[in-house]
């Protein structure tokens, strides 16, 4: 156990947050800038993946299981998440026949 | 008996109410009975409690009965209680409310049988003598002036009854406007008495007042304001134009509240406030100039006026003066002497002319009329036991007031009495003028008022011939000592008068100058009567057809009223308009409106800006998202 942590420490820890923050910063760019929904749906799996890792990392070199217990349950909000947002898109894209985000714009003054 | 002193304004009041809810749902016969029971119940609780106060007086006491019935705030060392005083004053004056109102309850319910309002009219009439009666039996001045500004809304509300006319409604706020010039001289009064007494009650005022000396200045400036009161609420020159616009409300209205109570309001004042004003000379003086002034000024009004109601309103406004120069002169009793007896023979008058009025369905011009005796013989007869009685000839009740006052009057200043001898004239003349044109002669209307032409029915004529009674004997109650009578009027109210008398001077006159003085105002009378019958009924001159004389400047002065209403209009009337367009301009809608609008516009105008965030672009939602999160995250960084 110790030597496994031992290997990991060999990549300094801040290589792993500014690794996490580019991914999370190019989910959030995905979520903006992409009209295709489903690319969005995927930027915000980038988003919670990018999480995951930093969460992971951060529990290995601590030593602390915590971590990676909060990884389980964001694994598992996503995939609930993930879910529900395809059925939306199906609903969505049912009654509009397109995919483009730019299409829903009813909920206007 | 005591006790049911609250119980006497109470009664009406339930009337009131319970008309005034039910009155589109009851039938007619059921608002009747409910309209002139509760007024006959005041009324038998009236005679119940003057009864009592008769037993008082003549063991020799003062009958006085006080009821405090609550009390109603007290704010430092002030302290109003809603409470009631009867003394033989006020208990005379119940007798002729409730008694007269009763009588036209009465009348009103044949009168106003083809009227759609006519619960609405019971409840108004009902809540009338409710405040009346607030107003006679109140302890002290804010009671008496609940009831004071009460009347003046009833009054508003009836003359204004039929108020899809224009006109009428405008008489009705005429009147309202005058008497609420008035009430802010009796307010502003209450405020001095207040301060200068520290209380309100009559007891309390007049003790404190009695001590004073003559010519009191603080007494002045009471007295002179209530008498402005009393201007308003009774008629009186400045104010009384009020009074004939007034007579476009239905008869039995202008019977009840311009002849026999309300205006009698400001004479029950001063008479109760006796003290005050016989301290007070000066007002005294002012009260009897301004009195005359309107009793002349009046009668030479009504002489040429062809509108029957009109000339019995200028006559009421001619009597009110009279009694107002009997306040004046000090005689007090021979003022309320004159109330009582006007109340009788003005109410007859009134209710005979409208009954004239009804039989000639709903015709009020008296150039239209003519030979009514035989048709409508009661109502005739009624009328000149009527018209007798107002022109002052013995043995009417009218010969013994109107002398009363006027002996007092030449004591006090002989032209007042040769003033009011001419008024008493003219008095005689118009009224002999306006009973010649209506029943004697032939009948100058058309052929289907002929047709309709009918005596009318009993609950009309049964008053009238009650109040005929009334006038014909009402005068034994206060028979003069110069004729063998035993004045039990003055007698009876000797304790509200106590004080006055024992500061003013006592009636001086001889018997021999009283007898004089009689005489020649019943000769004088009796010659004008005359007069009028040689020119209306031998000559049969119907006014309005000699041109010659109705270019003559008197009779146009006369016919139009003295051009007062012009002169009011022109300069008060049209200054207000003005003024109160400028401040419609520019206060109202430059200023008030564009803040209040603005604000709103404000409102308005940020809202559709702001709006415009609201666009539906998902992706324009989740940038914004993005922009919050970041800036909670700087201000965390930022503060910790």
């Amino acid at each position: 156990m110790d030597n496994i942590i031992q290997n990991m420490q060999g990549i300094p820890l801040n290589h792993y947050l500014i690794f996490c923050s580019i991914i999370f910063v190019i989910g959030v760019i995905g979520v903006l800038i992409r009209r295709n929904v489903i690319i969005i749906m995927m930027s915000i799996e980038l988003m919670l993946n990018s999480v995951n890792l930093l969460l992971a990392a951060f529990s290995a070199y601590r030593g602390d299981a915590g971590g990676q217990v909060f990884v389980f349950f964001i694994m598992a909000l996503a995939a609930a998440e993930v879910a529900v947002g395809l059925a939306i898109i199906i609903m969505v894209y049912r009654n509009t026949k397109s995919v483009d985000i730019d299409s829903l714009t009813k909920l206007r003054w | 008996m005591k006790d049911l002193i609250w119980l006497l304004p109470l009664i009406p009041l339930i009337g009131f109410v319970i008309l005034g809810l039910l009155r589109k749902r009851l039938p007619k016969t059921l608002i009747s009975i409910i309209g002139c029971g509760t007024i006959l119940v005041s009324f038998l609780l009236s005679c119940g409690i003057f009864n009592q106060v008769y037993q008082l007086r003549s063991q020799g006491g003062d009958g006085v009965l006080l009821q405090q019935v609550f009390n109603w705030f007290t704010v430092g060392n002030l302290s109003i209680d809603i409470g009631f005083l009867v003394d033989p004053l006020s208990a005379v004056m119940l007798l002729i409310i409730t008694g007269v109102g009763f009588l036209i309850h009465l009348y009103s319910v044949a009168y106003m049988s083809h009227d759609e309002g006519f619960g609405k009219y019971f409840s108004y009439l009902n809540l009338f003598i409710f405040f009346m009666l607030l107003l006679v039996l109140g302890s002290n001045y804010l009671v008496m002036f609940i009831g004071w500004e009460g009347v003046g809304l009833c009054s508003y509300l009836l003359i204004g009854f039929w108020f899809k006319k224009t006109s009428y409604a405008k008489a009705a706020k005429k009147a309202f406007v005058m008497n609420r010039i008035g009430d802010l001289g009796f307010l502003i009064a209450m405020f001095f008495i207040l301060v200068n007494f520290g209380s309100l009650e009559y007891n309390t005022v007049f003790s404190q007042a009695s001590a004073l000396s003559s010519g009191d200045s603080t007494l002045l400036v009471i007295t002179l304001l209530l008498f402005i009161a009393a201007i308003g609420k009774s008629a009186q020159i400045p104010l009384f134009t009020w009074l004939p616009d007034a007579m476009a409300g239905p008869t039995p209205v202008s019977a009840l509240i311009h002849a026999a109570t309300m205006v009698t309001a400001g004479i029950y004042m001063i008479a109760r406030s006796n003290i005050m004003f016989t301290l007070s000379p000066v007002t005294m003086e002012i009260i009897a100039i301004i009195g005359v002034a309107t009793a002349l000024i009046a009668a030479f009004i009504a002489i040429t006026q062809n509108d029957i109601k009109k000339v019995l309103a200028y006559s009421t406004v001619s009597q009110l003066g009279y009694m107002f120069l009997g306040l004046g002169v000090g005689a007090f009793t021979g003022a309320f002497f004159h109330v009582i007896t006007h109340a009788f023979f003005k109410a007859l008058l009134f209710l005979g002319a409208g009954s004239v009025i009804h039989g000639m369905s709903d015709e009020q011009d008296m150039r239209s009329m003519g030979g009514l005796k035989k048709y409508m013989p009661k109502t005739f007869i009624t009328m000149l036991v009527g018209t007798i009685a107002i022109a002052g000839i013995p043995p009417l009740s009218g010969f013994f007031s109107k002398d009363e006052i006027l002996a007092y009057a030449y004591q006090a200043n002989p032209i007042f009495w040769v003033l009011g001898f001419i008024a008493a004239l003219c008095t005689a003349f118009y009224m002999f003028r306006l009973l010649y044109l209506t029943f004697y002669g032939n009948f100058r209307g058309s052929q289907q008022q002929r047709d309709h032409l009918h005596e009318s029915p009993w609950q009309m004529t049964i008053p009238l011939i009650v109040l005929a009674l009334l006038a014909f004997f009402g005068g034994a109650i206060n028979l003069p000592a110069a004729l063998h009578g035993n004045h039990w009027l003055a007698e009876f109210l000797s304790p509200v008068f106590a004080q006055t008398n024992a500061v003013a001077a006592p009636f001086a006159l001889s018997h021999a100058t009283e007898y004089v003085l009689m005489a020649a105002s019943s000769i004088g009378a009796l010659v004008m009567a005359f007069i009028a019958y040689t020119k209306y009924v031998k000559k049969s001159a119907i006014p309005g057809t000699d041109d010659a004389a109705s270019e003559r400047t008197l009779y146009k002065l006369s016919y139009h009223k003295l051009y007062v209403d012009e002169c009011y209009d022109a300069l008060i009337v049209r200054p207000l308009d003005k003024l109160s367009t400028v401040f419609h301009q520019f206060i109202e809608r430059s200023g008030i409106d564009a803040l209040v609008d603005g604000i709103g516009g404000i409102f308005g105008s940020s809202g559709k800006g702001i709006r415009l965030l609201q666009s539906g672009y998902v992706g324009f939602y989740l940038f914004m998202m993005v922009l919050g999160v970041v800036a909670f995250m700087l201000y965390g960084l930022l503060t910790i």
